[in-house]
């Protein structure tokens, strides 16, 4: 049994030994928003924040998690008031599919929170190389966190 | 990826036991190597011995004229360190160059020189940084250390504490990442000491080792003008889809030339 919390939820995860954080969060508690884009840590589909840290949730064994904070792309928002990141996003047009924004979003969080309101497009696009996109060429998901790192320090 | 029995110990002493008691254990630091190994059942251990929570095996220190990390520091912790940013620019710029964010938030220095992947990035610093590495039963240098593809001098359920790093007066690391895994096609950590340069490769062969031609040159005379046009035998080194052994010599010669101009303006 790893007790965890779950966007502020706390769990009891009784699973066995072998679970994906992602696995746990998609096929046991229906946690959809998390994606799973290669399985093999290479495309960023799966970051959530674990003790507000962007990890790969494919690449995370829950029974390793106990006492942890997980939050996921369902934990962002306050009620029906976007996190600053997912507002960008929306503002910037930063996806066509949405298959790879929760990652995408999670990932501009931790890039925010490590460089500040005015991290430059460089260090963005630097720090977005765990982030696959098959659809948007990426211009567009490095101005929306450029804008959400803005946000997120003026908040 | 196959069940497991998962112990989490609370000492060095105690994982060593636990590995020693079961028949087929593995240990676990930050998994971004052994997950992802264990999903592709290339592994498939009884028992995982998670070292991530041991305590006193994390962070740096600086101690006369070496650099102390512990294995269970991440890439992203010695990247943002400032005492290693100030003894040892070239350390912190390697690893922040280790994968992505995501990646260094979890890899540990100690996971990746214990599995010395070919391509892996800490195996250069150490040999060209001089490196003594300690586990909970021995000291190595960092020459006698590395063995060769994914071999060490580690004996089963040997444990890395951490890692001393010679400071240098000057270092710098060049390296040419793969575009998509990110790890090392060819990089060259190029470090100079009052006694002499040390020049250590990876990624261009079937192991970290030291280029020892690049080293007399450099001693002699520290410019890029001294290396230039030397190159390495390309018998020596691997030839893969990504590209051929001819190639890498090649760009071994451009990475010694930015990791020197790197150490004189750096
Ligand atoms: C997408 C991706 C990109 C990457 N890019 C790079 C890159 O550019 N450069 C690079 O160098 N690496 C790269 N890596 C590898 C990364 O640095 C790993 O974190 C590292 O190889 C292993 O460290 P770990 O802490 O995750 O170890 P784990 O995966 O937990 O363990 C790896 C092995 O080492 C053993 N081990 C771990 N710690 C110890 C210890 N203290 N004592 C004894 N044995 C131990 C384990 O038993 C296991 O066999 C990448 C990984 C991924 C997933
Ligand atoms: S699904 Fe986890 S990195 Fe791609
Ligand atoms: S918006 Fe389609 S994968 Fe990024």
């Amino acid at each position: 049994m790893t007790g965890l919390t779950i966007n502020g939820i706390a769990h009891s995860a009784d699973v066995p030994s072998a679970t994906l954080l992602v696995e746990y969060l998609r096929d046991h508690l229906g946690l959809t928003g998390t994606h799973i884009g290669c399985e093999t840590s290479q495309c960023g589909a799966c970051n959530v924040l674990i003790d507000g840290v962007p990890v790969k949730a494919c690449t995370a064994l829950v029974a390793t998690l106990d006492g942890a904070a997980v939050t996921t792309v369902e934990g962002l928002a306050a009620g029906e008031t976007l996190h600053p990141m997912q507002a960008a996003f929306r503002e910037h047009h930063a996806l066509q599919c949405g298959f790879c924004t929760p990652g995408m979003v999670i990932a501009g969080i931790g890039i925010a929170q490590r460089h500040g309101a005015d991290v430059t497009p460089g260090v963005i696009a630097h720090e977005l190389e765990g982030n696959l996109c098959r659809c948007t060429g990426y211009i567009n998901i490095v101005a929306a966190i450029a804008a959400g790192a803005k946000a997120m320090h003026d908040a | 990826m196959r069940d497991f029995d998962l112990v989490r110990p609370a000492s060095v002493a105690e994982a060593a036991a636990a590995f020693a008691a079961s028949g087929d254990a593995a240990y676990l630091a930050g998994g971004h190597t052994l997950i992802p190994a264990m999903k592709a059942r290339l592994r498939a251990p009884e028992t995982l011995v998670d070292l991530s929570r041991l305590p006193g095996l994390t962070g740096v220190t600086r101690d006369g004229d070496r650099l102390w990390v512990g294995a269970l520091t991440t890439h992203a912790a010695v990247a943002e360190d400032a005492t290693v940013e100030a003894a040892i620019p070239g350390l912190s710029a390697l690893a922040l160059l280790i994968g992505d964010p995501q990646v260094r938030a979890k890899g540990t220095l100690g996971g990746v020189i214990a599995n010395n992947d070919p391509a892996a990035d800490y195996p250069a610093a150490c040999l060209a940084l001089d490196a003594t590495i300690v586990t909970d039963r021995a000291e190595y240098g960092a020459g006698d250390f590395f063995q060769g593809m994914f071999a060490t001098a580690l004996s089963d359920g040997e444990i890395v504490t951490r890692v001393g790093f010679r400071v240098p007066t000057a270092s710098a690391y060049a390296k040419f990442r793969h575009p998509a895994s990110r790890y090392a096609v060819a990089a060259v950590y190029v470090a100079r000491f009052t006694d002499g340069v040390r020049v250590a490769v990876t990624g261009a062969g079937p192991g970290a080792f030291r280029w020892t031609e690049a080293e007399a040159a450099l001693t002699a005379s520290f410019d890029a003008g001294a290396v230039a046009g030397l190159t390495l035998e390309d018998g020596d080194l691997s030839s893969d889809i990504h590209c051929s052994a001819e190639y890498r010599a090649h760009l071994c010669g451009v990475m010694l030339a930015q990791a020197v101009e790197g150490s004189i303006n750096g």
